[in-house]
């Protein structure tokens, strides 16, 4: 009873933000209700009992990421919405019949997910009897041992956007 | 999803043996919240006061001496002084920004002691404290992540200002801040990766089972978490980007009377974060220097909390006697200290510490 | 990359004149590109009050006042610059014990002049303690010359001929106390700043002058000499008594603000050496020379220089024979000439650095604008 009304609460806060960041009209405003927005999905994971996942969500996502988001809004310094609705070369039709389809198929996986029986289990315990007590654990062990290539690709994806972010803004000294 | 199991996971297990749930489940955490959340608003109000005297002092001078004896009520005579000043807000600011930025660089500062043991446990009319609010699993990344926020107040804060200056200043000071975080975290990995746990009482604990202060095994670490902890709190030598004798005021020119009040009871209140944050990992947290040494058990009539203030105090100290005497660093150089001889130094100490983990 | 893609734009930033670090009403306007500084355009003349037109009008024994108020941080030293070429104008002698008292004069207010040089650059580049304790020598240094004229700051303390008052009992004993006090207090500064990695990092290799940009712009005094060339009026033209006096003049190799910094460094423990050497040979004798009860120098014009803390401050009067009054009186003051090397300090590099450079050129205001 309480797990629901914590759930629905959250969810709706969620689901608000995210429109409020669609509709506002200010940029920074939509930026700020975009890091309302995670934090409040923070505040669902702590729900599920994945506190790891909570924390680097406030960390990464909303402590990070958003703000080099500000950063570039900031100094891109948008005055007025682009006017987008103005655009001759808009094809609403087509847009709202593609993005129907889509909406189709993604319900489509939703409902065939929900219906398998047979969820994939987490891993209790690690592999050589290490302890696991808790969601950071359980995280650690698997990125380290059976997701160790995609989480090295991940890194070498951040090492060359950095290193492309360096040269593109570097000046010809 | 337990939640129920998830809400009680936050108080200290051993309270729920006692005789009263209703009081243990609400009112204690809530007094506890209420006690410790004016004890820091008293705490960093009085750093101010510190603050001064302690560089007067260094600098030859008495500091505040008229309102009260020695100057002792000389914050609340500031804070009765900015409650009074007119509330300017610059012309076609973002109103609702302006507002908001200073608030959102206090919050986390405050919510960020949630997770700071001040001692493990004392017994208060029949009751088995424990003097901290919440014993998170992940309290140190909690830490972290709170600290990553008020980044926000400092962006805000130059852009609200609706003025290029502040806008490049705070833009200048929050990239300072990210920078020295990512040093930061990796030096908290290697302190995670010594003590086994992310819980900050569980790093006291395993201080305590070591038998010795983390400073001792860890001590690269705990000048890299320092002097990191100096930039991250935009305190000298790292103040450029709110010092008076360059061009721009920084990012809180525009602000005036309670809401610049703000930002530097944030600052202060980051200060002693950080400090509390370094007596957890480094000093012991709550343990008697020596704690395994029975001869030095005489110590122990000194009680765990006042030993935390106690080296908690000697970190703000040290915080301000660098201030009244380093020279401040350039932008740049600021920079190149963070990424060039910070990060470099913490992952190399992460990378001994995992071999030295596993050799022994 | 070509550059058209990310066009920058020139940022214009005001600098002063009111402004915490342009050490009084001084505007410099940075052009910068991102953070680095294109060029610097320096606007003077906030506190020009016709000193020059004004002296125009008083009586000769009247400028000595208002000499005081151009470079007011050493205002014997304009003092002394101005009593010295009139009696070239005169052909004045100027009596032993007056000449030497005058150089003991002169080498406090050159210490007092550079504890304020101190304080305030340290404060500008950020280590705030320094301020204080700069300031607290320069406070026994004011005492030293209120016990003696009975001012503060502008002392009005030479007369044409020689000196209106002599020390005062005990005043030499309390000088020489001084000297040891400050010669302690100089080491305390180097421990605080000299091998400060912080410090270096923000005084090395920033606002690099080679000797000969510097001579070809006009520096002189310690922004001369931090650039490697010897110049010293004090050791090239001695006046006053200082050819009866052994000191080193201090010089610098790179000509950049550690190397002024140091030369400045230096030359407060050389004035020490000075003092006591003028006061253990401080002969008797009268404190005024020979001198007419209306001074009326005869018709002509000279040129005199002297070594003033902040560099050459030379007088060029003209004197029709006839009235009371000079007919031209020009200063050449060494901050407006050493000001002028400013832009070219500052181009390329950052906004931190041009309130370091400025406190390293050393500027007084008053003598800028006059």
């Amino acid at each position: 009873m309480l797990e629901a009304i914590v759930f629905y609460t959250l969810a709706a806060f969620v689901l608000g933000f995210g429109v409020l960041v669609i509709t506002a009209r200010n940029t920074v405003h939509s930026v700020l209700f975009l890091v309302a927005n995670f934090l409040c999905v923070a505040v669902m994971y702590v729900a599920l009992a994945a506190e790891f996942l909570a924390v680097i969500q406030v960390l990464v996502y909303a402590g990070g990421i958003v703000v080099l988001y500000l950063f570039v809004v900031m100094l891109v310094n948008l005055k007025a919405i682009p006017e987008a609705h103005m655009d001759p070369r808009r094809r609403s039709r087509l847009g709202f019949i593609v993005a129907s389809a889509i909406l189709l198929e993604v319900s489509a996986i939703l409902v065939y997910a929900a219906r398998r029986a047979d969820a994939m289990p987490l891993p209790a315990g690690g592999g050589d009897g290490t302890p696991m007590t808790g969601n950071t654990e359980i995280v650690g062990w698997l990125l380290y041992t059976d997701y160790l290539i995609p989480f090295e690709l991940a890194s070498m994806l951040l090492l060359v956007a950095m290193i492309g972010a360096i040269i593109l803004a570097r000046r010809e000294a | 999803m337990h939640l129920h199991g998830t809400a009680l996971w936050t108080l200290h297990p051993a309270l729920c043996t006692l005789h009263y749930p209703m009081i243990e489940t609400y009112v204690i955490p809530l007094l506890k919240i209420l006690v410790l959340l004016n004890a820091v608003l008293v705490a960093v109000t009085y750093m101010v006061l510190l603050e001064r005297k302690v560089i007067a002092w260094v600098q030859v001078r008495l500091g505040p001496m008229r309102v009260g004896p020695h100057g002792v009520l000389q914050p609340i005579a500031d804070a009765i002084k900015l409650l009074l000043k007119e509330d300017i807000t610059p012309a076609r600011a973002d109103r609702f920004v302006f507002t908001l930025a200073p608030i959102v660089s206090m919050v986390p500062a405050l919510i960020a002691f949630a997770v700071i043991p001040f001692d493990s446990e004392i017994t208060l009319f029949g009751y088995r404290i424990a003097l901290f609010v919440a014993d998170v699993n992940v309290g140190l990344l909690y830490i972290v992540a709170a600290t990553s926020i008020s980044v926000y107040g400092i962006i805000l804060a130059g852009y609200a200002s609706n003025s290029k200056f502040p806008l490049l200043a705070g833009l200048r000071a929050s990239a300072q801040l990210i920078s020295y975080e990512i040093a930061i975290t990796m030096i908290l990995v290697s302190i995670v990766a010594t003590a086994g746990t992310l819980s900050m009482v569980g790093i006291v604990k395993a201080q305590l089972e070591a038998g010795v202060w983390y400073a001792f095994i860890q001590p690269v670490a705990f000048v890299t978490l320092f002097i990191g902890g100096l930039a991250e709190t935009n305190r000298a030598p790292f103040d450029l980007p709110e010092a008076e004798q360059e061009l721009t005021g920084g990012f809180h020119t525009e602000y005036s009377g309670m809401r610049f009040a703000l930002f530097f009871l944030a600052e202060y209140a980051n200060m002693i974060v950080v400090s509390a944050v370094a007596t957890t990992l480094f000093l012991g947290g709550w343990l008697r220097p020596f704690p395994n040494v029975e001869a030095l058990s005489f110590l122990g009539f000194v009680p765990g909390w006042m030993w935390f203030l106690l080296k908690t105090f000697v970190f703000l100290y040290v915080f301000i006697w660098i201030r009244a005497t380093l020279p401040r660093y350039r932008y740049d150089q600021l920079m190149r200290l963070g990424w060039k001889v910070l990060i470099p130094l913490a992952l190399a100490n992460l990378v001994v510490t995992g071999i030295v983990k596993v050799l022994l | 990359m070509p550059d058209s893609i990310f066009e920058t734009s020139e940022l214009v930033i005001n600098m002063g004149p009111q402004h915490p670090s342009t050490h009084g009403v001084l505007r410099v306007v940075l052009r910068l590109d991102g953070e680095r500084v294109i060029s610097a355009d320096v606007v003077i003349g906030y506190l020009h009050r016709g000193i020059e037109k004004l002296c125009e009008q008083r009586d000769w024994m009247q400028i000595v006042l208002i000499t005081d108020r151009m470079d007011y941080i050493a205002a014997a030293s304009n003092n002394l610059g101005y009593c010295e070429t009139v009696e070239k104008l005169m052909s004045l002698e100027v009596p032993k014990r007056a000449r030497y008292i005058r150089t003991v004069l002169a080498e406090l207010q050159r210490i007092a002049s550079h504890c304020l040089w101190l304080g305030t650059h340290a404060m500008d580049i950020g280590a705030m303690t320094v301020f204080l304790y700069a300031f607290r020598e320069r406070e026994l240094i004011l005492d030293l010359f209120e016990e003696y004229c009975g001012a503060r700051l502008t002392y009005n303390a030479m007369r044409i001929g020689g000196l209106p008052l002599d020390i005062p009992p005990g005043w030499d004993a309390k000088v020489r106390a001084f000297c040891d006090i400050l010669d302690t207090k100089v080491n305390e500064y180097e421990e605080l700043l000299t091998h400060n990695r912080i410090w270096r990092e923000r005084t090395r290799d920033v606002g690099i002058i080679s000797g000969q940009d510097a001579i070809a712009i006009g520096l002189s005094g310690p922004a001369l000499r931090g650039s490697g060339v010897p110049r010293d009026i004090r050791k090239d033209e001695p006046y006053a008594a200082y050819a009866d006096f052994e000191f080193n003049v201090p010089i610098g190799w790179t000509g950049d603000t550690y190397d002024r910094y140091l030369v400045r460094l230096e030359e407060f423990r050389q004035s020490v050496r000075i003092i006591r050497q003028a006061l253990d040979g401080l002969p008797e004798g009268p404190i005024i020379g020979k001198v007419p009860r209306l001074i009326k120098p005869p018709a002509g014009e000279t040129y005199h220089a002297i070594e003033s803390p902040k560099g050459e401050i030379g007088y060029f009067i003209v004197s029709d024979g006839k009235s009371n009054t000079p007919y031209r009186f020009r200063v050449r003051p060494p901050s407006f000439c050493n000001l002028q090397a400013l832009p070219r300090l500052v181009k390329g590099h950052l906004v931190a650095d041009v309130v370091a450079l400025i406190g390293s050129i050393d500027i007084v205001l008053g003598e800028v604008d006059r």
